[in-house]
């Protein structure tokens, strides 16, 4: 059975809820939670989720020996990360001072905590969790039948801050403008969850699931002003 | 800007939704999956299902109810009741649930809560901690407030941070079920003293208190049962009536 698209799995947290929306947006796909490299490499498309502490997350894909195929699936084939699955494709995390993956310029911080205040002075939480309204900084395929502002459900206490703005290609406020969204070439991650986001967030994996990276002009000829 | 979140609880026991009344009496609401769908229409936030079944034989109908509700209502879920090591979190978690909720065990055994959270990360462990004012300050009670901790409820909200808990689920047990809306100076105490958001809980009887909850409590979410099951407010209804009163919600 060929495998149509491929959920890594590396041991962190838990991947339910993504295999059930994805398979609930692409009913007649073959969707496969794994940790097996031949199966990542095998995938016509790949979705990187995850959960908890960077340098657990980085242990967990070298013990799985999972480095190479996610390296080599994003940069081959349509590629959706999710949270942590974002956070390590940059070159370094705060978080235990760990090195990442290195397939995007930049490094991940901590909200820091001088900072969490609202204007009114109201001290803001870390995790950042709960739904916020994301701003989309390009057109893109995976936001098409998305309002601009639109709300996700995040929770995280780390955040991207890729070197090159040109890849940003969505961001929110806490209370600071954050990178959610990412896009360069056939990768696109974010930090928020779609597969909790209800309706916008199935759109978004609804889109990543038909996402020809190759022909993004095509796609954006076909969804109208979204890509204008 | 991030929105203050309304949370739907259903109390479920051999696969029904039922809600106490100061956790005594039990009423019938309804099948759980159906609510949980028509709450997911109506806009909330997450829902919280707190499985109150008393014998371990039925123990496994909420799996059963999680994967139903997990396979097409996409907003998160958190599960509670009962848990009493790893393996039940990692149970719910396979189930489809997103968080786990740790309320007398959190009590007996604090590493649980440590160990639940170094295995599958502090966002999916919420810690409950049900409250009760004793002289000038809150203690924990467990076993549905019947069992008093000696636990001072805000050093022990503190000492759940550093535990790894990602959330706390606060129940005012003088409030709970009586309609006379949160213990404000409880969730205040305890939001202020901790980074995690609090999810307040127990005693919501009007829109006021939701609004209050928030304003004067400092919740981060606010959770309630009876006013959503037996359909004296709306989802919607609660989410425009707290917007009207400046506060940052999920339209």
């Amino acid at each position: 059975m060929s495998v149509d698209i491929a959920v890594i799995d590396y041991g962190m947290g838990n991947l339910r809820s993504v295999s059930k929306a994805i398979e609930h947006v692409a009913p007649t796909a073959s969707v496969v939670v794994t940790s097996d490299p031949a199966v990542v490499a095998e995938a016509g498309r790949v979705v990187f989720p995850g959960q908890g502490a960077a340098p657990d997350c980085m242990r967990e894909i070298d013990a799985r020996g999972l480095r190479q195929a996610i390296i080599d699936a994003a940069r081959s084939k349509p590629f959706l990360g999710i949270c942590m699955g974002m956070q390590v494709l940059f070159e370094h995390s705060e978080e235990g001072d760990t090195a990442c993956l290195g397939l995007l310029p930049g490094t991940v911080q901590r909200f820091p905590h001088e900072a969490m205040h609202d204007d009114a002075g109201n001290k803001l939480k870390v995790p950042h969790m709960g739904w916020n309204n994301v701003h989309q900084a390009m057109p893109h395929p995976l936001w098409v039948g998305i309002e601009e502002g639109a709300r996700f459900y995040f929770v995280h206490s780390y955040f991207v801050q890729p070197t090159t703005p040109e890849m940003i290609a969505g961001f929110s406020h806490y209370p600071f403008p954050f990178t959610c969204a990412v896009a360069s070439g056939n990768i696109f991650a974010v930090q928020f969850h779609p597969e909790k986001s209800q309706n916008d967030g199935l759109t978004l994996l609804g889109n990543f699931v038909t996402w020809n990276p190759g022909e993004r002009d095509t796609a954006c000829d076909m969804s109208g002003a979204a890509c204008a | 800007m991030l929105a203050k979140r309304i949370i739907p609880c259903l109390d479920v026991t051999n696969g029904r939704v039922v809600k106490g009344v100061n956790f005594v009496e039990l009423k019938d609401a309804g099948d759980p999956v159906e609510i949980a769908r028509r709450y997911n229409e109506a806009g909330a936030d997450e829902l919280t299902f707190l499985d109150i079944t008393a014998s371990s034989d039925n123990r496994d109908l909420i799996l059963h109810i999680i994967e139903a509700v997990a396979s097409e209502v996409f907003i998160p879920l958190t599960v509670g009741g009962g848990v009493r090591a790893v393996g039940d979190v990692q149970r719910l978690l396979n189930a489809g649930a997103d968080k786990v909720s740790i309320n007398t065990s959190a009590v007996t055994n604090p590493q649980l809560v440590k160990d639940a959270s170094d295995r599958y990360g502090s966002q999916c462990i919420v810690v409950a901690i049900d409250a009760k004012r004793v002289g000038d300050h809150w203690e924990v009670f467990t076993h549905g407030g019947r069992n008093a901790t000696g636990l001072n409820a805000v050093e022990w909200a503190k000492k759940m941070e550093s535990l790894g808990a990602g959330e706390l689920l606060l129940t005012s047990m003088d409030r709970d079920g009586t309609k006379s809306g949160f213990d404000l100076d409880l969730t205040r105490a305890i939001s202020d003293a901790v980074d995690i958001p609090i999810i307040a809980s127990g005693g919501v009887g009007n829109l006021q208190h939701l609004v209050d909850g928030v304003k004067e409590g400092h919740a981060d979410a606010v959770l309630a049962a009876s006013i959503f099951h037996f359909g004296e407010y709306g989802i919607g209804e609660v989410k425009k009536y707290m917007k009207q009163h400046g506060i940052e919600v999920r339209l």
